[in-house]
C-alpha cells in the first residue's frame, strides 16, 4: 500500500515536473523563436491583414474569377461567340441562348464572356504601362528637381490639357485600330496622373531623414529610389491602378463605340453595349449584360484596391 | 572617463564655415539678400571627445552639423576630416570620406523608413559599402550592433511603427555605429524623449563612445543634457559662434554675457525666484537682416557703443577659452566704451 502511494505520488511528482517542463520550454520557445518571425515578411504581414478584410477578400475572389472567365473563355462560352444565327435574331432568353441574342443572332452570354478578355487585358496592360511611364517620370521630377522637373512637368501639362477622348482618338487614328494599339494609346494617355502623385509623393519623402542617412552613407540613387521611394509610393500606385484599370475599361468601350478600338467582329463589353442602343427596349438584355459585367468589374477592381492600400499601409497595423 | 588619448589627435577640423542661403526677391528671381546661417564658425573636435554646440532655435547648429557632413553645401570654409579637406572631395572620393561619419536625428519617427525591417535599416550602410561577403555575416554583425545598442534581437524582422521614440533612436543609433565610423554627429538626439529615456540614450551613446572610441559633435539646446556628455562646448547665437571653452570651463566662468544670460534660465530645484534672475529681453533677430556690429548687441545687458558698429574679434581670454565680446578688447577707448542701454535701435 505504501509502496503503491509513494508510486503515485512520485507519478503526481512526475506529472507536475513534466507540466513545469513544458512551460519552461513553451516560455523558451517564445523567447527564441521569435526570429523565426522571419516568414512575417512586409508581404506576409500585408497579406494576413488583407485575408481580414471580408470585403476586400470578396472583391479579390470576383477579379481572380473574372481572370479565370477570361483565360478559359473557350470552354466557359456555350455557343461561339461569332456564330450567327440570322433566323433567331434579338431573342429573348431561351435554353439554348440564356440571356437572347443579338442582332446578328449571336449568342449574347458567349459574347460577354468573350469581351471580358478583352476589357481586363485593356484595363490591366494599358494600366500598366501607364504605371511605368507615369512612375519613372514622377521619380525623376521629383528626385532630380530643377530643370528635369521643369520640362517632366512640362511635358505633364501638354499631356493632361488635351481632351482625353479627342487626344485618344488622334493617337488610334496615327496608329490604326487594334487591340495592341488600343494599349498603347491608353497607356501613353493615363500615365500623368501616376506621374504627378508619384513626383508629390517623392518630392515630400526626398527630405526625409532616412534617404539624408543613406545618401550619408553613399547610397546612389537607384538604391534610393528603390528601397525608399518606390516601396512607399506603393500604396499610391495601387490607389492610381483601382482609377485606372476601371477608367481603361469605359476608354476603351467608347473608343470601340467610335470604331477606333476593338474591331468586330472581335467582341467587347463597351461594343456590346453602343451596339445595343436600337435594341434596348426590344431586348434589353442585351444592353444590361454587359452592363453589370462592367459595374462589378469596376467595383471590384475599387474595392479591391481599397483593402489593398488599408493592408500595406504599415501604420494601418496595430 | 579615462580619455587617455592624445591631445592633439584631431579628427574633425572645420574652419572659418559660411553658409548663406540667397532669398530670392523680384520679378527675375535674383538673390538680392541672404539668410546668414553661419558666419565664420571654426572648431577641432579631438578624437574620442564631445564636442557640443548649444544655442537657442534658428541659431545655426544644424546647419553645422549638416555642412559638417557635407548635407548641405557650405558657402565658404573649409572641413577636414583625419587630416583630409573634405570639402575639396566631389563624387566617390566624397562618398569614401564621408562613411567615416553618421548622424543621428532628432526626430525618431521621420527618420527610419517605415517600409524596413529593423534588420535593414540597421544593415543599410553594412549594404551600401558590400562590408560582408555572405548574408550570414552581414546578419551577424546586425546582430552584434543591436545587442551593442540594447535591442531585443526578437525585433529584428519588425517595423519602426511597432516601437517607442527610445526603442526607435536605438534603432537610429545602432544604424549610425553599424560600421564604426570615427565621427557622429548628433543632431538634439535627446530631445524628442521622455526625460527618462532621455537619460537612458545618453548612457548608451556615452557607452558606445568608450567601448567604439567614437568623436561625437553633440548638438543641443538642453544646457543640462551638454553639461554631462562634452568634453568642449561652443555657444552659438544668430549663426556665430559667441563663445568656445571646455564643458568645465564654460559652466564654471561663462565670459559672454550670452553664454551667461542661458545659464542663469537652466532651471534648478533651489529655492530661488525667478525675479533674480536675468532674463533675456526681446527675440532673436532675422538671420536676414542681422544687426550691424555684434549679433548679440540688440539683446546684450552690457553693450557698449563700439558693440553697434563693429563686429568682436575672437579674444582667446584664457588658454582654451574664446570668446567673441569686445568686452575682451583691452585697446577700445573710453567712448567705444560708453554703455548703451539694451533695447533701443
Amino acid at each position: 500500500m505504501a509502496l503503491l502511494n509513494s508510486d503515485k505520488s512520485s507519478r503526481k511528482v512526475q506529472e507536475a515536473e513534466r507540466v513545469a517542463a513544458g512551460a519552461a520550454e513553451a516560455l523558451t520557445a517564445e523567447r527564441t523563436g521569435a526570429p523565426a518571425r522571419r516568414a512575417s515578411s512586409y508581404w506576409a504581414v500585408s497579406w494576413n491583414i488583407f485575408k481580414k478584410n471580408k470585403l476586400g477578400m470578396a472583391c479579390l475572389v470576383v477579379v481572380a474569377l473574372l481572370v479565370i472567365v477570361a483565360i478559359v473563355a473557350p470552354v466557359l462560352a456555350p455557343c461561339d461567340p461569332d456564330a450567327q444565327e440570322l433566323s433567331n435574331m434579338l431573342a429573348g432568353p431561351s435554353a439554348a441562348h440564356v440571356f437572347g441574342t443579338d442582332e446578328f443572332g449571336r449568342d449574347i452570354l458567349s459574347r460577354v464572356i468573350f469581351g471580358c478578355r478583352v476589357s481586363l487585358s485593356v484595363g490591366v496592360v494599358s494600366q500598366a504601362i501607364a504605371l511605368v511611364i507615369g512612375f519613372l517620370a514622377g521619380v525623376f521630377a521629383g528626385y532630380f528637381g530643377g530643370k528635369v522637373d521643369a520640362v517632366i512637368s512640362f511635358v505633364i501639362q501638354v499631356f493632361s490639357s488635351f481632351p482625353f477622348l479627342l487626344f485618344a482618338i488622334v493617337v488610334m487614328f496615327v496608329m490604326g485600330p487594334g487591340l495592341v494599339n488600343l494599349y498603347v494609346a491608353l497607356g501613353l494617355l493615363m500615365w500623368t496622373s501616376t506621374a504627378r502623385l508619384v513626383r508629390g509623393d517623392v518630392m515630400r519623402l526626398k527630405g526625409s531623414e532616412y534617404i539624408q542617412s543613406c545618401i550619408l552613407s553613399g547610397g546612389k540613387s537607384w538604391r534610393i529610389i528603390m528601397k525608399h521611394l518606390l516601396p512607399n509610393c506603393v500604396s499610391t500606385l495601387i490607389v492610381v491602378s483601382t482609377l485606372g484599370i476601371p477608367n481603361a475599361i469605359l476608354s476603351e468601350a467608347s473608343l470601340s463605340f467610335l470604331g477606333l478600338g476593338v474591331q468586330p467582329p472581335m467582341s467587347s463589353w463597351g461594343q456590346m453595349i453602343s451596339a445595343s442602343q436600337p435594341y434596348i427596349q426590344s431586348n434589353p438584355n442585351y444592353s444590361i449584360v454587359p452592363g453589370i459585367a462592367i459595374i462589378v468589374t469596376v467595383m471590384a477592381f475599387n474595392l479591391l484596391g481599397d483593402a489593398l492600400r488599408d493592408a500595406l499601409d504599415p501604420k494601418m497595423r496595430s | 572617463m579615462g580619455k587617455n588619448i592624445d591631445e592633439k589627435d584631431v579628427v574633425l577640423k572645420v574652419e572659418h564655415l559660411v553658409k548663406r542661403y540667397p532669398v530670392k526677391k523680384g520679378v527675375f528671381g535674383r538673390a538680392k539678400s541672404y539668410v546668414h546661417a553661419l558666419e565664420d564658425v571654426s572648431f577641432e573636435l579631438r578624437r574620442g571627445e564631445t564636442f557640443a554646440i548649444v544655442g537657442e532655435s534658428g541659431c545655426g547648429k544644424s546647419t553645422t552639423g549638416k555642412c559638417v557632413l557635407r548635407l548641405t553645401e557650405p558657402t565658404s570654409g573649409t572641413v577636414y576630416l583625419d587630416g583630409e579637406e573634405l570639402t575639396a572631395l566631389s563624387g566617390a572620393e566624397l562618398t569614401r570620406a564621408r562613411q567615416k561619419m553618421k548622424l543621428i536625428f532628432q526626430d525618431p519617427y521621420s527618420s527610419l523608413n517605415p517600409r524596413m525591417t529593423v534588420a535593414d535599416i540597421i544593415a543599410e550602410p553594412i549594404d551600401i559599402a558590400g562590408t560582408y561577403k555572405t548574408r550570414e555575416e552581414r546578419d551577424a554583425r546586425v546582430e552584434r550592433v543591436m545587442e551593442a545598442v540594447g535591442l531585443d534581437l526578437s525585433y529584428k524582422y519588425r517595423y519602426p511603427h511597432e516601437f517607442s521614440g527610445g526603442q526607435r533612436q536605438r534603432i537610429g543609433i545602432a544604424r549610425a555605429i553599424a560600421l564604426v565610423p570615427e565621427v557622429v554627429v548628433c543632431d538634439e538626439p535627446v530631445s524628442a524623449l521622455d526625460v527618462s529615456v532621455q537619460a537612458k540614450v545618453i548612457n548608451l551613446l556615452e557607452r558606445l563612445q568608450d567601448e567604439l572610441g567614437l568623436s561625437y559633435v553633440f548638438i543641443s539646446h538642453d544646457l543640462s543634457v551638454v553639461k554631462h556628455i562634452a568634453d568642449t562646448v561652443m555657444v552659438m547665437y544668430l549663426g556665430h559662434a559667441m563663445e568656445l571653452a571646455s564643458a568645465d570651463e564654460l559652466f564654471s566662468n561663462p565670459l559672454h554675457p550670452y553664454t551667461q544670460a542661458l545659464l542663469d534660465v537652466i532651471p534648478r530645484i533651489a529655492d530661488e525666484r525667478i525675479q533674480d534672475k536675468r532674463i533675456l529681453q526681446g527675440d532673436v533677430p532675422s538671420p536676414t537682416n542681422p544687426p550691424s556690429g555684434c549679433a548679440f548687441s540688440t539683446r546684450c545687458p552690457k553693450c557698449m557703443a563700439v558693440c553697434r558698429e563693429r563686429v568682436p574679434e575672437k579674444f582667446e581670454v584664457e588658454p582654451g577659452h574664446a570668446c567673441r565680446c569686445h568686452l575682451f578688447d583691452e585697446s577700445l577707448s573710453e567712448a567705444e566704451r560708453q554703455f548703451v542701454a539694451g533695447k533701443e535701435a
